[in-house]
C-alpha cells in the first residue's frame, strides 16, 4: 500500500538518560557561544570541542569496541546528533570521519587501516574530508577525472578534488579517483589519504559569504602505498554510493535552520500575532514529523535495513524546510537581515539566508535526490 | 493477540477490496449508505474497533484500530465507519451500551450550537449539532458534553430530530441536526474527555484517513504515468515527470509520519502537539498532492469517469474538518510561542 514505510523507532529509555546528560554538558560547554556561532550548525569546527565529545564517548557510539566504538545503538547516537544539532554545538571537526569515513572504514577497510585510525576519530583526535566532487564532476560522480595509476608498491594520482570541505583542518581525505582508464563507474577507486602526503596542495575556496570552509585540494604526482586503497580496486562506485546512504540519512537535514528558528520564536514571542503563530505552528508541525521519519530511518540502520529510499525523502522534505525557515522569518519579522548589526536576531537571519541556498546542493542535490527517490517508485 | 490484530486488519482490507468498486462509489455521492457493505464491516466486529478491552472491547492493539480508519481512507469508503468506531469507544469507555448500526458523533456545549442541561428527571439535548458527518444514517450520536465544568456522554437517538441535508465537497454527508430531546439519567454518563478531546479525537481520525488517501493517490498516479504514453514514451521517463513524482511521494511520506503520530496519540494519550501537528502536516500535504495528481493524470483525471476525483475531493474535505490548517498552527504556534526560546527544542523532542 505504501511505496516508502517509516516503521516506529522507539527510542530506548536509555536514549532520554543520555539526552539529559547531553544537554547537561552543552549547557556547560556552549554557555559562551553565541547565537551567530550557533546558527553555522554542523558547520562550526572546534578541535576542542570534538575532543570534549571524544571523551565522552559520543564519537564512534555504534562502533565496535576493538576499535575504539562504544557499541551502542544507532538510535542513542541519533539522541546525541540532534541535541548537538538543536544546540548549535560546534561538530564539523568530528562529523564527517563520525558519519561516513569511519563507517567507511569499518565495512571496507583494511584491518590495519582500522586499526591505525578507528580509534583516533573516536577520540575526537582525527579528522577526514571527502575528496568526491571535482571541477568537471559533481551530481555526475562517474565523471571524475582523478587518476591513481598503479606504480611500484602503490599508485601516483594527478587530478583536482573541488569544493572540499574542511580539507585544510583535516587529517585524511577520502578520495574517489579513477585507477583504470575509462568514463564510467566501472574502474573508480577509494583511498584514504594522509593529508600531509608530498605533493598535495590545499587552496582556499571562499563561499558566498566569504567564509572559508571548502577548498580546492590540488595532487600532483603524489605516491600513495598500496595499503591506502580502501576495498577492493573498482568498487570504488559501489562504496560511495553506500557512503552517501549514510551522509543523507540524518537530523542534520532538517535542523540546519534550527537556531533561526528558536531566534524567530525569540523574537515574535513577545507580542504574537495570528500569523506569526500560525507560521510557527506549522514550522512546528514540520519539524515534529520530520524528526518522526528520520529517527524511523535511523531505527531502520540499526535494524540493518538499507533505507536509502525512506533517507532521500528525508533529506528533500528537509531542505525545504531549512530553507523555509529563512523565507519566513524576514516576511514575519519586516526587517533587514544584517551581519553587522547589533542585533542577534538579524545576524542569524543574514547567516542562514546566505547558507540556505547549500542545504539542497551538498550531500547530493534536490534534483538528484528526487531521481533516487523516482527510482525507488519504480519510474526509471 | 497478535492473531487478533492480523486477522481484523486483514478482514477490513478483504471487505473493503471486494465490496468498493467505481460503481459502489459514484452511487455514494448520491449520499445513501452502502447498505451490504455496511453490514458486513458491522458483522465482522469492525464498529467495535476501538473499544479497549477494559471497556468491553476485544482489545484490539490501539495502533492497529487507528490504522484501520487510514485503509479506510486509501479505499475512500463511503462509510461513517470512523465515526462509529469513535463514537462506540467513547459510549463504552463511559459504560454506555453502544447501540448497532451506524453512529456519529457530536460535541455539545464548548462553544457549539448544541447544548445539553441536566432537568430534575434527567437531561435534555437542545439546539443543533452541525455538519454532523452520516447524520442522517446515524441510528444514534455520541454527544460528548461539557456541561458546568463535567464532562459527559449522552447516547442520543436521532428518530426524532430534524435533519437538514448537507454534504462536504467529496459529497458526504455533513448534515445538521435540531434536537429537541429529553434523555433518561441513563442515557448519560461521566466521560474523561470533553468537547476538546472529541475535537483532538476528530482531528486524529481525519489525519490518518487522509494519509491513506494519500497512498492511494500516489499509487494511482504513479500507475497512470507508469501507462499513459506521450511523444512515444511513458510519463514515467520523462525527467518533469519523475520530479513531479518525487514531490508527490514526499508529501505523502510527511502524511504517513504524521498518521502515525495521530495513531499513537489516538491509542495513548491524545497528546495535543502530535495530533495538532498530524493534522497540519497532512492537510498541508493534501493540497500539494491533489495537485501534483492531477495535473499528472491531465484531462483524463478531471472526468468524472476516472477515480481520481474520489480521493482528491476527500483530500480537500477532510483537511478542513476538525479543523483546518491553520486554525491547528495558531493553536500549536501559540504553545510553541508560550516557551522561551531555549525550552523550543525540549518542546519538540516531548512532541
Ligand atoms: C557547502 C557545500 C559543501 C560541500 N562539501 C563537499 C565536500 O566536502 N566534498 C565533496 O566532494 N563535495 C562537496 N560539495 C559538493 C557537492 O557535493 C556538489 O555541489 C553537488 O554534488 C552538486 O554538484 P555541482 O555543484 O557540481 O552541481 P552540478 O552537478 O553541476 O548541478 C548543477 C545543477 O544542475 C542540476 N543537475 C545536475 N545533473 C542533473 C540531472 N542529471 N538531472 C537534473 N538536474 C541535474 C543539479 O541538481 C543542480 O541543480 C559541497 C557543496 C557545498 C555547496
Amino acid at each position: 500500500m505504501s511505496y516508502f514505510s517509516y516503521p516506529a523507532a522507539v527510542l530506548p529509555a536509555s536514549a532520554e538518560t543520555l539526552r539529559a546528560e547531553v544537554r547537561e554538558f552543552l549547557a556547560v560547554e556552549l554557555k559562551d557561544r553565541g547565537p551567530l556561532e550557533r546558527a553555522q550548525s554542523w558547520m562550526g569546527f572546534d578541535a576542542d570541542f570534538s575532543r570534549k565529545m571524544g571523551a565522552r564517548g559520543w564519537i564512534a557510539m555504534t562502533w565496535p569496541r576493538a576499535y575504539g566504538g562504544h557499541e551502542s545503538t544507532a538510535l542513542d547516537r541519533y539522541v546525541v546528533l540532534e541535541e548537538m544539532l538543536a544546540a548549535g554545538a560546534p561538530v564539523a571537526a568530528h562529523w564527517i570521519a563520525d558519519r561516513q569515513s569511519g563507517p567507511l572504514l569499518l565495512r571496507y577497510g583494511s584491518e590495519t587501516q582500522r586499526q591505525k585510525i578507528l580509534p583516533r576519530i573516536s577520540a575526537g583526535e582525527c579528522f577526514f574530508c571527502i575528496g568526491m566532487s571535482e571541477p568537471n564532476s559533481g551530481s555526475d560522480l562517474a565523471a571524475a577525472r582523478t587518476r591513481a595509476e598503479p606504480a611500484e608498491g602503490g599508485y601516483r594520482v594527478t587530478g583536482t578534488k573541488l569544493w572540499t570541505t574542511y580539507a585544510h583542518h583535516a587529517h585524511y581525505m577520502i578520495l574517489l579517483a579513477r585507477t583504470e582508464p575509462g568514463e564510467r563507474r566501472e574502474g573508480l577507486s577509494q583511498f584514504v589519504v594522509d593529508l600531509a602526503t608530498p605533493g598535495i596542495t590545499i587552496r582556499p575556496v571562499l563561499d558566498i559569504s566569504g567564509a572559508h570552509h571548502f577548498n580546492e585540494v590540488h595532487f600532483e604526482d603524489v605516491f600513495l602505498p598500496a595499503d591506502s586503497i580502501v576495498g577492493q580496486p573498482g568498487d570504488g562506485w559501489k562504496q560511495v554510493m553506500g557512503e552517501l546512504a549514510f551522509e543523507r540519512s540524518g537530523p542534520e537535514r532538517f535542523l540546519s535552520s534550527f537556531e533561526l528558528l528558536k531566534a524567530l520564536v525569540r523574537v515574535l514571542s513577545e507580542d504574537p500575532s495570528d500569523m506569526a503563530r500560525e507560521q510557527v505552528g506549522r514550522l512546528m508541525a514540520h519539524l515534529v514529523v520530520l524528526r518522526r521519519l528520520s529517527t524511523s530511518v535511523a531505527g531502520m540502520l540499526q535494524a540493518g535495513q538499507d533505507p536509502q529510499f525512506e533517507a532521500a525523502v528525508v533529506k528533500d522534505l528537509g531542505a525545504l524546510f531549512e530553507q523555509e525557515i529563512p523565507e519566513i522569518a524576514r516576511r514575519l519579522v519586516g526587517c533587514e537581515p544584517s551581519l553587522e548589526s547589533q542585533d542577534r536576531f538579524l545576524n542569524v537571519l543574514a547567516y542562514t539566508t546566505l547558507a540556505a541556498p547549500s542545504f539542497s546542493l551538498r550531500g547530493g542535490t534536490r534534483e538528484i535526490l528526487r531521481g533516487i527517490i523516482a527510482r525507488g517508485l519504480g519510474l526509471r | 493477540m497478535d492473531d487478533v490484530n492480523g486477522i481484523v486488519a486483514e478482514t477490513a482490507t478483504r471487505l473493503l477490496r471486494d465490496h468498493i468498486e467505481h460503481r459502489l462509489l459514484v452511487d455514494a455521492e448520491a449520499g445513501a449508505l452502502p447498505g451490504s457493505l455496511w453490514n458486513a464491516v458491522e458483522e465482522a466486529g469492525l464498529t467495535h474497533a476501538m473499544i479497549p478491552e477494559l471497556a468491553g472491547g476485544v482489545g484490539l492493539d490501539g495502533v492497529v484500530a487507528a490504522n484501520l480508519v487510514r485503509l479506510l481512507g486509501y479505499h475512500a469508503a463511503p462509510l461513517p465507519l470512523a465515526e462509529t468506531m469513535l463514537a462506540a469507544r467513547l459510549l463504552a469507555e463511559a459504560g454506555l451500551v453502544p447501540p448497532c448500526g451506524p453512529l456519529t458523533v457530536a460535541a455539545a456545549g464548548g462553544g457549539s450550537g448544541l447544548a445539553l442541561r441536566r432537568t430534575s428527571d434527567g437531561w435534555h439535548l437542545s439546539g443543533k449539532a452541525e455538519r454532523v458527518p452520516w447524520g442522517r444514517v446515524a441510528g444514534a450520536l455520541a454527544v460528548v458534553g461539557d456541561v458546568g465544568g463535567e464532562r459527559v456522554v449522552a447516547l442520543a437517538a436521532t428518530a426524532d430530530c430534524t435533519v437538514a441535508r448537507g454534504t462536504n465537497l467529496a459529497l458526504e454527508p455533513r448534515d445538521t441536526l435540531t434536537f429537541d430531546l429529553r434523555l433518561s439519567p441513563a442515557q448519560v454518563a461521566p466521560a474523561s474527555v470533553g468537547t476538546r478531546e472529541l475535537k483532538l479525537m476528530g482531528a486524529a481520525l481525519r489525519s490518518l484517513a487522509l494519509a491513506g488517501a494519500l497512498d492511494r493517490v500516489l499509487e494511482l498516479t504513479a500507475g497512470y504515468v507508469g501507462e499513459r504514453v506521450q511523444f512515444g514514451r511513458t510519463l514515467s521517463k520523462f525527467q518533469a515527470v519523475q520530479q513531479s513524482m518525487a514531490v508527490l511521494a514526499g508529501q505523502v511520506a510527511a502524511a504517513g509520519g504524521a498518521a502515525d503520530l495521530a495513531a499513537e496519540a489516538l491509542a495513548g494519550s491524545l497528546s495535543f502537539p502530535r495530533i495538532a501537528a498530524a493534522k497540519i502536516r497532512s492537510g498541508e500535504a493534501a493540497g500539494i498532492a491533489a495537485g501534483i495528481a492531477h495535473q499528472l493524470h491531465g484531462a483524463m483525471g478531471f472526468s468524472h469517469e476516472h477515480v481520481l476525483h474520489f480521493y482528491t475531493k476527500r483530500l480537500w474535505a477532510w483537511r478542513e474538518e476538525f479543523g483546518g490548517e491553520a486554525e491547528w498552527s495558531r493553536a500549536l504556534g501559540a504553545q510553541a510561542l508560550r516557551q522561551d526560546a531555549d525550552s523550543l527544542w525540549p518542546f519538540v523532542t516531548a512532541a
